[in-house]
């Protein structure tokens, strides 16, 4: 049976341009922080988990190869995930799976991605020049979603200036953008109508980092753990005739199996805040409706209301989120971490008072794969 | 150093598919997947919707497309939507993971899956990238020539011969020819092996595997519902993995730690081996690999060719845990061992140990 599991150390890098740092030197960092935050060195891990998103991103073929004397991993058990966009989080939902499953009690999950090193937009788009890379895939999808709720274009900019400001007060951010306005959103250049620059995620370096523990040496931690209530993954083909890409059916499903597994029956009530995987402005209001947070069509509604500002009833990527930060393979495992900060009290000047229950989630390739966890300040929260 | 415990539900390998290793598969690598779990359902009677959990290895560096293994989807069948994931390894490491999954006991039946095409590249430029990114891959070190200087070692340290690697390839590759599967099926005498001229010295080109393209799967089913699946379980008992330095001078070539450590936490040693197939991807890896593991001279190894006879990458290591379950499935061993290897010079390697009903 499912052991309890919660995270006890969390490290991140900034998520700036890192050009004088090696891969090795990134991962450490995020590594080190993590294992200080954990009361721990490398000699108590047991198994390393190390995701992040195409090899070709950084070219480095199968990394955890040359990566695991940074990681302390020589002598271990080295595993790696790759999910597409949805990596990070699927690391860290395999990381808790290894100590769900008895097998070991402290697991070290790393995820990282330089985007310095090469060409995102190349990769995304499979590799060929010229591709749409993923605005332009996803752009279209943004346009149906508008078509069909009818929400007023300013959504997506006010999305582009929440998150931002936001990031003012993280640290960690790759874009610190204080003089961020609505008009300055509309204003700056079309890359994928309807998405202007200012509305779709940077290209970051960096890497993150969690130690997940088994509830005994949880217990034993320094810091407050972050239980790991729940987690869910559904992945579906990218394509296909009749295929809805606005209300997608994985997307519900995940978030459907997460929530019964949670015992979560109204998230928008009993969920505190979320940290979702928005790579662009608009994915805030469509994963809302899309996880079932909100009613179909009601997602842009509360956003328009402020609901989703660090404030509001419902907030959502208080740490700036992916549109401050995109360091893609670790941004899943970051959305995970700050929701953990979240309800171990440790999120510094964006902390959610009172959080009691957050959302980590993450997406990728074609909107096709999902990853998700609930973490809590209670091992068995009661709703 | 890592500690785990051996899990305590049951978990057994209930039904195996495995393409035939191909020099060039016609076609992309998603047809290699549908065919073998088309296959898996028709063997167990299964419906798609009934694996509940499906986990997949491959490379997106072989086929030269970053999110390659986005497109495998088409092959493993996600409509309605699956719950899966996918590993950056060979498909050895996503059964490990896929049995550590069952060890949650909300779902009792896994999918797991490697696959991979080779034919379009060329391994022996692609591979250099797996090195180290700043000191080495810029010279170009591929792991042919790592495969020559690990063999020199071993001879230089009286642990093997040109003559004994020969002897490998030669009893390989002819048991191969019992196999279906087998991509390079040769009756050699030794001595006419060794009157080649050498590739990598002291290795000759047959001392190499051949390029290959292939997918293989398996279903695992948990406890109970195993037994109702299948009258011929193959029980997990256990499995361990285990990595050592990536910079080969820090590390001694002529043995391997990481496999005599995943064999120990495997539980290797705990009965009596009747069979073991092991990622022996260059010949004289087979005898570093018998002294890491503790078999005797007495142990088949390698009954099907091995991957001597056939290669595909990121399916060689699931394969060699099909080779054994599918033997003792059929009854003619009752306890074996499958090996599994990552990185250059064995730097990284799994070893799992299966048996028959008990």
């Amino acid at each position: 049976m499912a052991r309890p599991c919660a995270v006890i150390g969390i490290g991140q890098t900034d998520y700036r341009k890192q050009l004088e740092l090696t891969l090795d030197g990134l991962v450490r960092w995020a590594a080190l922080e993590a294992l200080e935050d954990a009361g721990l060195t490398f000699a108590d891990i047991d198994a390393v988990v190390i995701g992040k998103a195409p090899d070709a991103l950084e070219g480095v073929m199968m990394p955890e190869l040359s990566l695991c004397d940074a990681l302390g991993a020589v002598g271990k058990p080295i595993h790696r995930v790759h999910t597409a966009g949805s990596v990070g989080a699927s690391t860290a939902i395999t990381g808790a799976t290894l100590v769900e499953s008895g097998r070991y009690d402290r697991v070290l999950v790393v995820c990282y991605e330089k985007q310095s090193e090469g060409n995102a937009t190349w990769a995304l788009s499979g590799g060929r020049s010229g591709g749409q890379g993923a605005g332009g895939t996803f752009a279209p999808w943004i346009r149906e979603y508008i078509r069909r709720s009818g929400a007023p274009e300013h959504i997506g900019w006010m999305v582009a200036v929440k998150d931002r400001l936001n990031a003012m007060k993280n640290p960690h951010a790759h874009l610190h953008l204080p003089d961020i306005t609505i008009d300055k959103v509309k204003e700056s250049p079309m890359l994928w109508d309807p998405l202007h620059f200012l509305e779709s995620c940077p290209s970051s370096d960096g890497a993150a980092a969690v130690v997940i523990a088994s509830e005994d040496a949880a217990r034993s931690a320094p810091h407050p753990p972050a239980w790991i209530v729940a987690h869910a993954k559904r992945t579906e083909f990218g394509s296909f005739p009749g295929r809805d890409t606005v209300y997608i059916q994985a997307g519900v499903d995940c978030a459907t199996a997460l929530y019964k597994k949670a015992g979560i029956t109204n998230p928008l009530e009993q969920i505190d805040c979320a940290e979702i995987y928005v790579p662009f402005s608009w994915y805030e209001p469509m994963w809302l409706e899309g996880h079932l947070i909100t009613p179909v069509g009601e997602g842009w509604k509360l956003t328009e209301a402020g609901e989703t500002e660090l404030d509001g009833r419902f907030p959502v990527n208080m740490s700036g989120g992916v549109l401050s930060s995109n360091p893609i393979g670790a941004s899943g495992l970051i959305r995970c971490l700050e929701a953990a900060n979240q309800v171990r009290g440790t999120a510094g000047d964006y902390q959610v008072d009172g959080a009691r229950v957050a959302l980590g989630h993450a997406y990728g390739g074609a909107a096709q794969y999902f990853a998700m966890w609930i973490v809590s300040s209670e091992v068995h929260p009661t709703f | 150093m890592s500690t785990h415990r051996t899990p305590n539900r049951d978990v057994a390998v209930i039904a195996t598919s495995q393409t035939p290793s191909y020099r060039h598969f016609d076609g992309p690598e998603p047809v290699m997947i549908m065919r073998c779990v088309n296959d898996l359902l028709a063997e167990t009677g299964l419906e798609r919707k009934d694996l509940e959990f499906t986990i997949a290895g491959s490379c997106d560096y072989l086929s030269g497309l970053p999110f390659a293994f986005v497109s495998n989807i088409d092959g493993v069948g996600a409509w309605p939507p699956v719950y899966e994931s996918h590993v950056e390894m060979d498909g050895a490491w996503a059964l490990f993971e896929a049995w550590l999954r069952l060890q949650l006991g909300d779902i009792d039946v896994a999918l797991v899956i490697g696959s991979g095409k080779s034919s379009p590249g060329r391994p022996r430029e692609v591979f250099p990238l797996q090195t180290d990114p700043y000191v080495m891959a810029p010279l170009g070190l591929d792991p042919v020539s790592l495969a020559g200087i690990q063999a020199r070692g071993l001879i230089e340290a009286g642990k093997g011969s040109e003559r004994a690697f020969a002897e490998v390839v030669s009893r390989s590759r002819r048991d191969a020819l019992a196999n279906p599967n087998a991509q390079v099926a040769v009756d050699r005498s030794v001595d006419s092996l060794l009157a080649e001229p050498y590739f990598s010295s002291p290795l000759r080109l047959h001392d190499l595997p051949p390029i290959s393209d292939g997918a293989a799967a398996l279903i695992l089913a948990a406890g109970d519902r195993a037994r109702e699946l299948t009258s011929h379980p193959v029980w997990i008992r256990g499995m361990d993995h285990r990595i050592e330095s990536h910079h080969p001078g820090l590390r001694d070539l002529t043995t391997s730690v990481s496999t005599a450590a995943a064999a120990a936490g495997a539980g290797v040693q705990d009965g009596p081996v009747d069979v073991a197939e092991l990622s022996v991807t260059y010949s004289h890896e087979e005898l570093i690999l018998r002294a890491a593991l503790g078999l005797g001279d007495d142990v088949s190894v390698n009954p099907s060719g091995g991957p001597l006879a056939g290669h595909p990458i990121m399916a060689t290591g699931l394969v060699r845990v099909i080779e054994v379950a599918d033997r003792i499935m059929a009854g003619g061993a009752g306890r074996g061992v499958a090996h599994a290897s990552s990185g250059p010079v064995l730097q990284q390697n799994l070893v799992c140990v299966l048996e028959g009903a008990a």
